[in-house]
This record gives C-alpha cells, sequence and structure tokens, in this order.
C-alpha cells in the first residue's frame, strides 16, 4: 500500500467499514464496496475451506473437553473418540470426578490460584495501557526533537526476546528487595507489553485526522483534554482490542510468573499450578484436561464478550490503509 | 489496497485460530505423556512423629524464624513431606516455607545467577549438584553437625554422592531403587513359574514364556515403555546401567560415568547386546503394545498395565512404579502385582542401582544449619515414614525404623537398600555430563529401539562426550 493514501480519502475508514457505512458522504460507495466484497467473501469454496480447517482446529479441544469428564481407567485405556461408538452401546460414563480432584485435590484450593491470576492479570493490563497511551499520544501529535529515532528505538525493543532479559532483570528485582512479590510480575509484563503497545496505539492515534486535533487547538484546548476530550473516546476500540490482546497473554504465561514471582501458593497464578498438576512424576495426567479447562473459562468469557473488538481494533491499530 | 487489507485480516484470524490449536494440541500432547495412578503421598496422619528437640539447642534462639525450601515434589507427594517438617517446627519454632516446581531444575541455577537462592534445595541428581558447586560455587559445605548426621546414618556411598571434588556439601534425601522387575505373583504361581533367581534363570523363564506363548494363548514375557515427554529414553537408560553393573561390574561402571573408559568400550557394549538379548528380542517384547520399536512410544508410567490384563509377565521399573498402578490394585507379595529383584550373574553377587535427591543449602543461618541437621537425622527419616500412609517411600538412612514404612513393598525395598550384599550404584545418566547424561544417552536408547545397531549408537554417543 502507498504511503500517500495514508491520511486521505476514504482509505481512513477502510479497516472499519461496518461503522462508517451508514454515516457521511460515502456511504453509497462504501455500499456498493461492501457489496463487491460481500460477494468474493461468500465464495462457496472459501465457505467451503474455512468450515473444514474450524472443524480441524476444534477436534483436539472437543477431545479435551470430553477427555476430561471420563473416568481415570478410560482416560487411560481408550481415546475419547470412543465415546460415540459407546453411545449406542449406552457403556459411556462421564463424571465431574476430574474436576473435583483439579479444584480441590491438592493441599491449596484452586480458588486461590485463581484470585492470583486475576490480581496478577488486571494490573498488567492496564498499567501498559495507561503508559503505552501517553507514550502513543506524545509520538503522535508532540513534536519533539528526536522523536523519530525514539519511536524506531521502541518499535525495535520488540525483536528482544522475553528469555534474555530474565537474569538481569531478576538481579535488578532482587536487589531493590521485590523479588518473589507480585510487583515483579506486574512491572515485567508492563516493561514487555510496552512496545507493542506503543506502536499499535501510535499507529490508530496517527489515523485520527489532524484537522480534528487541530481544530481542538484553535479552539484553545492544551494537550491534557486533547488528550481525554478528543482522543480518548476515538481510541476505545483499539484500547479495547489491546487489552485482551494483554488480558490473554498475562493470563496464559506461565514463564514469567514461574520466574519472577515463583511456584508459592501465596503468588502463583493458575497456570503455574497447571503445569504442576500432573504430579512430581507425571501420573497424575488424567487430571491435567479439567484443569486446562478451568483454567481456560475467563479468557474464553473475556474473548467472546469483546471478539468484535479484537479484530477490528488490532487492525485499525496495525493496517494503515 | 482492499486485497491488501482482506489478506491481513485473514491472516490474523488464522493466526488466532492456529493459536488456539496450537494450546489445544500441546495440552492434548500434555495430557498424552503422563500415566499411572498417582497415589504415592496423599494425607498426612493425625499424629505426628514425636523426636527429641534437645538436639537443636545448640542453634540458639532460633523460634520464630523461616526456612525456605525450593524442590520438584509437588502435590499429592509434597504434602507428605510438609508434613515430615512439622515436628522439626514444632521443637524450634521455625516455619518452613515450602515451594514445589517441576521447573525447579531450570529455575534454581536461574534464581542462583540472580542473587535470590533459597535457603534449601531438594536437588534431584549428584550432576545438578555438581554444577552448582563448579559452574556458580553457590553451594555451601554441609556444616558439622550435619556431617556428624550423615556418618551415622548413612554409608560412605551416598554420602560420596553429595561430595564433589573432595568437600561434603549435601545430605542424601529420599532414595529410590530402580533394580526391580514387577510381576503378578498369582500368574506365576498359576503357570507354575518360579521367581528367577540368576541372569540365566531369568532368560530361561523368558523364553519359556515366549514358547509357551507360542503354542498356546500366553502372553509374552516382557513389556517396555521409555516415553516420557521431553525426557524420553531415561527408563532405556536404567536398563543399560543395570546391565553395565551385572555384565562389566562395579568398577566398570565407575570408570564408565567417570570416562575412564569410552562410551563406546566393548564391555559397554556388551551390555546393551546383553539388554538387547530382551528388549530388542521380537519374541519377549512388547507384550499386547507392539514391536520392539513400540517400547520407544509406549509411556513408561503405563508401559507396566499389560501384567494386570495378563497381557504381559515382567516389566523393569524403579520402585516408584508402585505408585503408577491404577487405583485399587494390590501391591503385595500375594496381591496383584508385585516385584523381584533383577537378577544379577550368581546369587552372591547383588549390584544395585539408586538414586535419590539431595540436600543443598544455599544459606548458613542457624535456623537453615538447624533443619539440614534434622533432615539428615534419623527423627526425620522416621517422621516422614509416618506422614507418607500410603507409602512409595523409603530413605537410605540406615536408623530408619523399617516398621514405620507403610508398604510391604518400601520395606522390600528399604532390605535391599541395606542389604550388607548389596553394591549399591548411582543412576549413571545423571553423574553424566548434562550433554550425554540427559541428551545423547537418551537419544540413543531411541535410535537403538527403532533400529540403529549397538556399534553406532555407541560410536555416536562417544563422539557427543564433551572435551574438557
Amino acid at each position: 500500500m502507498s504511503a500517500g493514501g495514508l491520511t486521505q480519502g476514504p482509505q481512513v475508514v477502510l479497516p472499519e467499514p461496518a461503522v462508517d457505512a451508514g454515516r457521511g458522504t460515502r456511504a453509497g460507495r462504501l455500499s456498493g464496496r461492501a457489496a463487491r466484497a460481500k460477494r468474493r467473501l461468500s465464495n462457496p469454496w472459501a465457505s467451503g475451506i474455512a468450515i473444514v480447517l474450524g472443524i480441524l482446529w476444534t477436534i483436539p479441544t472437543i477431545g479435551l473437553f470430553i477427555t476430561s469428564f471420563r473416568p481415570e481407567s478410560d482416560i487411560r485405556r481408550s481415546g475419547w473418540w470412543t465415546v460415540f461408538g459407546n453411545l449406542f452401546t449406552g457403556e459411556n460414563q462421564f463424571s465431574l470426578e476430574n474436576y473435583q480432584t483439579a479444584l480441590y485435590g491438592s493441599s491449596t484450593n484452586l480458588v486461590q490460584y485463581f484470585v492470583n491470576s486475576i490480581v496478577i492479570t488486571l494490573p498488567s493490563v492496564i498499567i501498559p495501557i495507561t503508559v503505552a497511551l501517553l507514550a502513543a499520544y506524545a509520538f503522535a501529535w508532540i513534536d519533539f526533537p528526536g522523536r523519530n529515532w525514539l519511536f524506531v528505538a521502541v518499535f525495535a525493543l520488540q525483536i528482544v526476546p522475553i528469555q534474555v532479559t530474565m537474569i538481569p532483570l531478576l538481579t535488578a528485582y532482587v536487589d531493590v528487595g521485590i523479588a518473589g512479590s507480585f510487583w515483579t510480575v506486574w512491572l515485567s509484563h508492563s516493561i514487555f507489553a510496552l512496545p507493542l503497545a506503543i506502536f499499535l496505539l501510535h499507529n490508530f492515534m496517527k489515523d485520527i485526522p489532524s484537522s480534528l486535533v487541530e481544530a481542538a487547538r484553535v479552539d484553545g484546548a492544551g494537550h491534557v483534554t486533547i488528550f481525554f476530550r478528543v482522543v480518548m473516546p476515538l481510541l476505545v476500540p483499539a484500547i479495547a482490542a489491546f487489552g485482551i490482546f494483554q488480558f490473554l497473554w498475562v493470563w496464559n504465561d506461565l514463564l514469567v510468573a514461574l520466574v519472577f514471582a515463583g511456584g508459592t501458593p501465596d503468588v502463583a497464578p493458575l497456570t503455574v499450578r497447571v503445569a504442576e498438576m500432573s504430579g512430581s512424576r507425571g501420573g497424575d495426567w488424567h487430571i491435567l484436561s479439567a484443569g486446562a479447562f478451568i483454567s481456560i473459562i475467563v479468557p474464553l468469557v473475556v474473548f467472546v464478550a469483546l471478539q468484535r473488538y479484537f479484530v477490528r481494533g488490532l487492525l485499525a491499530g496495525s493496517v494503515k490503509g | 489496497m482492499r486485497t491488501t487489507t482482506r489478506t491481513r485480516r485473514s491472516r490474523s484470524l488464522l493466526a488466532a485460530g492456529a493459536g488456539a490449536s496450537v494450546l489445544a494440541l500441546v495440552l492434548a500432547a500434555c495430557s498424552g505423556g503422563g500415566g499411572g495412578g498417582g497415589g504415592g503421598g496423599g494425607e498426612s496422619s493425625a499424629e505426628a512423629y514425636k523426636i527429641d528437640c534437645s538436639k537443636y539447642d545448640q542453634f540458639g534462639d532460633i523460634d520464630g524464624k523461616t526456612v525456605h525450601v525450593y524442590t520438584t515434589i509437588v502435590d499429592p507427594e509434597g504434602a507428605a513431606h510438609q508434613a515430615s517438617y512439622e515436628p522439626f517446627t514444632e521443637c524450634t519454632g521455625v516455619e518452613i516455607e515450602y515451594e514445589a516446581s517441576r521447573e525447579q531444575e531450570a529455575q534454581l541455577p536461574v534464581r542462583i545467577q540472580a542473587g535470590d537462592p533459597p535457603d534449601i534445595a531438594i536437588v534431584n541428581q549428584p550432576g545438578l549438584l555438581q554444577t552448582l558447586v563448579r559452574q556458580y560455587d553457590a553451594v555451601l559445605p554441609a556444616p558439622e553437625p550435619v556431617v556428624k548426621e550423615v556418618d551415622a546414618n548413612f554409608s560412605a556411598d551416598w554420602k560420596e554422592y553429595g561430595t564433589v571434588d573432595g568437600t561434603f556439601y549435601a545430605a542424601p534425601y529420599d532414595a529410590n531403587v530402580k533394580s526391580f522387575v514387577w510381576y503378578s505373583p498369582s500368574m506365576f504361581e498359576d503357570a507354575g513359574y518360579e521367581v528367577p533367581q540368576t541372569w540365566d534363570e531369568l532368560m530361561t523363564l523368558s523364553q519359556q514364556i515366549a514358547d509357551d506363548a507360542k503354542s498356546g494363548d500366553v502372553a509374552m514375557p516382557w513389556c517396555a515403555g521409555v516415553e516420557s515427554g521431553d525426557a524420553t529414553g531415561w527408563p532405556g537408560t536404567d536398563f543399560i546401567e543395570d546391565m553395565v553393573l551385572r555384565t562389566a561390574g562395579p568398577d566398570v561402571y565407575d570408570q564408565w560415568y567417570t570416562h575412564e573408559i569410552p562410551f563406546n568400550d566393548p564391555q559397554i557394549e556388551k551390555a546393551w547386546d546383553t539388554a538387547g538379548e530382551i528388549l530388542k528380542n521380537p519374541d519377549f517384547v512388547n507384550a499386547g503394545l507392539g514391536g520392539v520399536d513400540s517400547i520407544a512410544t509406549t509411556p513408561w508410567t503405563d508401559a507396566g498395565f499389560g501384567i494386570l490384563d495378563g497381557a504381559c509377565w515382567m516389566h523393569r521399573a524403579a520402585n516408584f512404579y508402585q505408585a503408577q498402578w491404577p487405583e485399587g490394585t494390590e501391591v503385595a507379595e500375594d496381591g496383584d502385582v508385585w516385584a523381584f529383584y533383577l537378577p544379577a550373574q550368581t546369587t552372591d553377587e547383588k549390584p544395585t542401582l539408586v538414586a535419590g535427591p539431595f540436600i543443598a543449602a544455599f544459606a548458613d543461618r542457624p535456623e537453615v544449619q538447624a533443619f539440614q541437621t534434622y533432615l539428615a537425622s534419623a527423627d526425620w527419616a522416621n517422621a516422614k515414614a509416618v506422614a507418607t500412609p500410603a507409602g512409595g517411600w523409603v530413605s537410605a538412612n540406615k536408623n530408619l525404623d523399617p516398621e514405620l514404612l507403610a508398604t510391604d513393598f518400601d520395606r522390600l525395598v528399604y532390605a535391599t537398600l541395606t542389604d550388607e550384599a548389596t553394591v549399591a550404584r548411582y543412576d549413571a545418566s545423571d553423574l553424566m555430563p548434562s550433554e550425554v547424561g540427559a541428551g545423547t544417552f537418551w537419544k540413543g536408547i531411541v535410535d537403538w529401539l527403532t533400529g540403529a545397531d549397538t556399534k553406532q549408537v555407541l560410536d555416536q554417543i562417544e563422539s557427543s562426550w564433551p572435551k574438557s
């Protein structure tokens, strides 16, 4: 795509045609396009392939789901797919025993880890978004010397692998005296999330027509007013999208929590517990399926509830055109 | 431009879908990996073992202090370990903060490098202890009271495993005995088979079972499995180590893991070939599970279950396989399953493969040393035995009261450990450099079982031995 198309013309709104289709003078042109897009997208071949892929990708999850309700002896003796054959003979046995064991089977109730996961996740989502919004605004709308270089530097930080930062970061936490507390996880997740967050939010902010910001400035608005009254409302989809992205990443994270917070029950999140669930020698693997489903309930709810923002907002930030 | 947008969008959807399916696959793979009925630990008994508190007066006033212990022993087994620390806490008032993670072996060096080591770590192999001592200079030598306890309670062999470069660092914790063959006593009795006392008798018995199998509907003699996730191959290395002890003897064994003789020495090759008489003989393996190559893909945790179904007769596995049997399996001399000692060439010698974790300390505060002393004492061993009513735990502590052990099988294991005739050797793969012991040796087992010949595998492992 060409750089010239960045800020003028209908291209700006392309990522969210659904929102703009009904308003303004471009409506007619857009609905024509929408029709064309619909025609193309509803190609029966494409739909067929999409359905096949969808089924293929869902099979392991379904298998895991069925497994989680089967008794231990059945899990060990036969595959989950045998339940379909057994439907006719009525030999199927289902129980909630795996869930029972996963939830209450150890010395620490699983609820404790659930709470820890939430305590870890919320600040780890809010901190980077807050900081990234401010930074992105500065990069987009405040002209200061070296801005482009600094932005490239922030952008480049994305390529630093988490793994190489672990020991130096942990050393720093130990020196400051916060090792083994929630602070380490909150800070680490914020650090790792910021480059991408700044990049995405910056691109989205850049897409806001400069005339809007300039008009506000002419009316006497300072940066603070512009930020809260003009930019923020327009950014809601992008913030929501990045929020989900970061939420899922933090909730599913094992490495960062394990390295920085450790495995004690007062700080360990759900992922750490699920990783230990099969026992010292891996003998209790039959409860892993139940543990996995317990741990994905929250991200599933979050994703399903906010998914329209996810696709729309993420594309809006990354694809300028 | 429109096209670009569409491709991008579908690509990110694709990525999301792929992510989800990868997650599911990984979970599915995990759930296919392990096995066994768990057990082992379980609830701690109501009344804890009573100990003599005066021993800890020498450490001064340590009431109210905390000791942080970092182990790989997670629940359900972890609960019994925590319970076994209670007598110490009652005596001294020192709180034990117990942290368990299966990733401990990877995490421990990270924490040490970051300057945040635990007070005490239960280290699973002498190899890791050596790394911690030599590479990170982090482990503190055992204090005087601990040395005294270890001298009183453990054999010189066990003390030696916790010694690095002449300095004694770490007292032994648990003990495992690997030279066992699991079988079904009732099946043996019905068929009129005797428990073999020598290696030749074992081979004769295997042949007899195989012959009977061909003529009738009786199952194959052996079942085996070495699949264990990213550690696939280790159960096979135990088999080889047992054979080195039996065909070449303990002295060659010592030269072998210290690399005084090369890995592809003819004596070692002979041990592999002797193991191959069972593991690579399609008439002997792999009952109910497939051909020889199915050993590589059968989870070690489930491999012996054929004995319960009557599909196979014998399964060589360590004492901790006791915890893998499905719930309701009776482990007893007249029960569903029992184990006999993997016989040697003659009945006079009793080479035995053992393993077990060690207690490494990273702090020398009085309460840490007091706790170290407790863990090395007979008091702890007895308290642990009492705290483990489900069984599946023994210690090499000579002054452990066998009557306190939970099961007959644990007593058999303990008797094997403390038998005068037993020549114990520590699991060699845990003593070799990790490139070999936790790398090419494991992979070599898989190659060997899936068709590569012995010479070729041994040459390959030898070439991977780190040059220093």
